[in-house]
């Protein structure tokens, strides 16, 4: 084990970011075109990313695996994005949205990361309205704000229910004219395979073009991953289809750290599962907890309409639970109070895994048209999906899994520990501690990208004598035939169960046992389990087709095989933290009321895991973190 | 449910397509389509045969990945909702289905039902933005947007670029998903400098990428799952006019 450094500047939390800037190396505007960047992925961070540099004069190549860049899943973001504009003039400012990230986190991020999130945090939103974002407006003409998620403050902006949307396709059209300029080169239906190395250095990437099959090697002067999260180690997730963890996996199995595997969010306003055909979980945004409120009969198995259950027999138990906060506790903790009352046997709905979220007291005091502004599209999908109507009865929500804090480790650069190897927005570890605040992701993913990454990559550029790489060049055809080998791998077994039915098991598995609450012995069986269904997949799985063609099975046999390796360091980094911190919820270390027991002096840490071989324990490397500016307290929300 | 279903199956782009024609059992009306979709793939591999190629990814109805024309109607039958968010409880048992890829000139079928929009990329490439470099913002509050222009900037901006307009007109024109572009950026001060070489840009570059003509079929409007009003291909023909009669102050 060694300690790792965070690079963190030295000087006062709120200096430290203009400071570092003043000494940072710049690359000379001519000297800029020199240099090929490649950035893998087209969601906020790596949009924002590549337009970005592609504005200043780079050469960028990007790479995503949709048709087009515009459908990253940020596209599916809904309830707003946060900056601490005080345009409200209710009290927020820097300080106190960096103090919430941190306390949201449960202490577990580092804080000059966080620091600095929120003063770019402003500056986002001037860049996104220039960029013709249409925020929501008051009748002034004035940016709008709502307060989201477990805040005090309204310091969130939005674009109705659909924020990512608009943020994306702002970042997509800047994008495109970069594209259009001739300074990014876009690869979409791409994916990366494998990150080259050479003398050390992140110098290119392996993809397979997913239309034609051909496998092809791209070489630059840095890489930027910027591949989302890895929620759908779950199957069942609030995350697109093909969110996977195949990028950041395979660039820890060429040497970068996995920092905090075990932190994954469980959202807890999603529509519950209909059935085992299930193929993905719709979130209804936490919005909704601002106007709707969570309820649940009084009698176990009460199995009557919700409308003829009388005031006096529902549990209203959020409220009751947290009386200061209420329905807007932050997620892990309504998501776990919703797990624990459906367990009991009060759950609703036909699987009896749901509770109601209730707008029927909202109606009555602001009218069904203010609701219909605030919320009029999420109704609609809501009914949509289930075929009932939340103005007339109550939705039915129940936690879902949503994001992913752990990442690729990264220093106070963006960069990991692989030098030219750099990670931004979902995919890096770095902001968000153990459990991400609403409307900080989006945030987090365009302060990666438009204001971060301009900034630190031409440092490391200008500081690095480097070799001209050319993809002839062994690393790469190493990496190739490493890539071909598994795909011929994959199409040779010919077994008898489907990718999908893998992932669906693998899932579960996972669900139960590294999901809303874990055990030490749950972990240790799964750690088992995960290791005999690999084991099964190599000889079992069913590939059909060939590479040299469109084949769904085959790029989704690649993600499950991924999966099934990245599940056991998740399983081992939440087997290791002997302590309930944000949404890592350990049975073992909770008060007798079932609240988490954090252990500040054994984890105050991140954990940073480097790969030893597939079924082998990884190696534990520590970052310590260390509050200078807060003090950590217990996050109570009573 | 039981259904009878007919697909479009094209091995790629060069390949003829035909019509096939598979039996499925045990869809549940809670199932999306795609869940229905999936539940045929599951058991066509299972049998060793090719599963059915389609583009989803969100299963949300808002990255616009999903198409399909389901029974001569892209995104099927529901009014407003994408395949992905259409529901098997639309359907009745017994019922056939035919499902075939969006079909245009400017959309090639890559395989099955996933086709090539990337032509939709290029127009927007060709001036589908507003010119702000990163760092030359100004404070978002010192331009006041009116309310009202903000939200109709809004409603114009929702467009998914699915491609379902081009797929239901019968010139397979794509002015709906150009007008909604163009509209969003005019109702904003941010979008007035590029105003006029945005809509001429634009509209050179969907004619070069193979889309008709529109003829006020209004197909469009009603297969939009995002109903994106034919209104702003009304205001997208006065940008144009306007754009080819006024002085070349930012001439292409
Ligand atoms: C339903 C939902 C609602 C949300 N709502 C909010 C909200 O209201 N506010 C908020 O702040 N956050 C929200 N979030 C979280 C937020 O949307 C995401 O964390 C954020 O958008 C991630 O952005 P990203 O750029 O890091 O990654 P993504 O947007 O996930 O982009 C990943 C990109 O990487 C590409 N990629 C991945 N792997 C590969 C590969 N191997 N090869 C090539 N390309 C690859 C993909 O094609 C894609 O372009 C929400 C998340 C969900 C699921
Ligand atoms: S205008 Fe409507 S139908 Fe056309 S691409 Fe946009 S959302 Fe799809
Ligand atoms: S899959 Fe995203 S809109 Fe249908």
């Amino acid at each position: 084990m060694t300690q790792l450094d965070g690079r963190v500047p030295s000087g006062p939390i709120a200096e430290k970011w203009d400071r570092h800037r003043r000494q940072l190396r710049l690359v000379a505007p001519a000297n800029r075109r020199k240099f090929r960047i490649i950035v893998v992925g087209s969601g906020l961070a790596g949009a924002s990313a590549a337009a970005t540099l592609g504005q200043l004069g780079y050469q960028v190549d990007c790479f995503c695996f949709q048709d087009s860049p515009r459908r990253a899943h940020s596209i599916a973001a809904q309830g707003g994005i946060n900056a601490a504009k005080n345009y409200q003039n209710d009290g927020d400012n820097v300080w106190r949205l960096f103090y919430d990230t941190i306390k949201g986190g449960d202490f577990r991020s580092r804080e000059a990361n966080v620091y600095r999130l929120a003063q770019i945090s402003t500056a986002i939103i001037d860049q996104c309205v220039a960029l013709g974002v249409p925020f929501a407006r008051e009748y002034g003409g004035m940016l709008a704000n709502r307060s989201f998620g477990g805040v005090q403050v309204s310091r969130t902006f939005y674009a109705r229910g659909q924020t990512g949307q608009q943020l994306l396709l702002a970042c997509y059209s800047a994008l495109a004219r970069q594209i259009d300029a001739g300074n990014v080169r876009m690869y979409p239906r791409t994916e990366m395979l494998d990150l080259v190395i050479v003398d050390g250095k992140a110098r290119g990437i392996i993809t397979r073009n997913l239309v034609t099959g051909e496998i092809q090697r791209h070489a630059a002067h840095a890489v930027c991953l910027a591949t989302g999260g890895y929620g759908n180690i779950y199957y069942l997730s609030t995350n697109a289809a093909g969110c996977n963890v195949t990028a950041t996996y395979r660039a820890y199995k060429r040497g970068a750290y996995f920092a905090n595997p075990c932190f994954t969010q469980i959202h807890p306003t999603c529509i519950p599962p209909h059935g085992e055909h299930q193929s993905k979980l719709t979130l209804m945004s936490e919005s909704l907890r601002n106007d709707g409120r969570i309820w649940v009969p009084k009698r176990k198995g009460d199995r009557r309409p919700p409308q003829e259950i009388p005031e006096s027999e529902r549990d209203y138990f959020l409220e009751r639970m947290y009386p200061a906060f209420g329905n807007l506790v932050p997620r892990d903790i309504a998501s776990r109070a919703i797990k624990r009352i459906c367990d009991q046997g009060y759950g609703v709905g036909p699987l009896g895994i749901g509770v109601y979220l209730d707008f029927s007291d909202a109606i009555k005091r602001l009218g069904r048209s203010t609701i219909e502004q605030r919320y009029g599209n999420l109704f609609e999908m809501y009914e949509r999906i289930t075929g009932e109507d939340p103005y007339e009865v109550p939705m039915r929500i129940y936690p879902a899994s949503h994001y992913t804090m752990g990442g690729l480790w990264v220093d106070y650069n963006l960069m990991s520990n692989i030098p030219g190897l750099f990670v931004l927005g979902e995919a890096n570890f770095s902001d968000h501690g153990a459990n991400r605040l609403g409307a900080s992701a989006l945030m987090q993913g365009l302060a990666d990208g438009f204001f971060i990454i301009p900034n630190t990559i031409a440092h490391y550029l200008a500081g690095e004598p480097m070799q001209p790489v050319s993809t002839d060049h062994d690393a790469f055809a190493e990496a190739e035939n490493e890539v071909r080998l598994r795909i011929r791998r994959l199409l040779q077994v010919k077994g008898r169960r489907t990718p999908d039915s893998f992932h669906r098991e693998l899932g579960r598995l996972m669900w139960d046992n590294c999901g809303m609450i874990r055990n030490r012995e749950g972990l240790q069986r799964t750690l088992e389990k995960v290791a005999q269904l690999r084991e099964e997949f190599w000889e079992n799985v069913n590939v059909l087709g060939s590479n040299e063609q469109f084949n769904i099975m085959l790029e989704k046999a690649g993600r499950v095989a991924d999966f099934l390796e990245f599940a056991e360091l998740m399983c081992y980094d939440a087997l290791h933290r002997e302590e309930s911190c944000g949404a890592h919820f350990r049975e073992e270390y909770q008060t007798p009321d079932g609240e988490a027991v954090r252990n500040d002096e054994q984890f105050c840490y991140v954990a940073a895991w480097e790969y030893q071989g597939v079924g082998q324990k990884p190696t534990l490397h520590k970052e310590p973190l260390v509050f200078e500016e807060v003090k950590p307290t217990v996050r109570s929300y009573k | 449910m039981k259904l009878t279903l007919h697909i479009w199956r094209q091995p790629d782009r060069n390949s003829p397509g035909r019509l096939v024609t598979y039996q499925l059992d045990g869809v549940s009306p809670d199932m999306s389509f795609l869940e229905m979709l999936d539940l045929l793939n599951e058991q066509l591999a299972s049998s060793g045969q090719d599963p059915v190629a389609f583009d989803h990814d969100c299963r949300e109805g808002i990255c616009g990945m999903c198409s399909l024309v389901i029974n001569g109607v892209p995104h099927g039958p529901l009014q407003g909702t994408t395949t992905c968010q259409l529901h098997m409880r639309h359907f009745r048992d017994g019922d056939h289905i035919y499902i075939e890829p969006f079909r245009a000139k400017a959309f090639p079928v890559i395989k099955d039902l996933v086709v090539d929009r990337s032509a939709f990329d290029r127009i927007i490439e060709a001036g589908g933005y507003i010119s702000t470099n990163v760092g030359s913002a100004p404070e978002a509050n010192t331009i006041p947007v009116p309310k009202e222009e903000a939200d109709t900037a809004f409603d114009a901006a929702t467009c998914i670029g699915c491609g379902a307009c081009v797929a239901a007109c019968p010139n397979a024109s794509a002015m709906l998903f150009v007008a909604a572009k163009v509209a969003h950026f005019a109702h904003l001060p941010h979008g007035q400098p590029e105003r006029r070489r945005r809509v001429l840009r634009m509209v050179e570059e969907m004619d070069r990428q193979g889309f008709g003509n529109c003829s006020n079929y209004e197909e469009c409007e009603a297969a939009c799952p995002k109903e994106i009003s034919v209104k702003f291909i009304a205001e997208m023909n006065r940008e144009y006019l306007r754009a080819l009669c006024s002085p070349a102050a930012d001439q292409v």
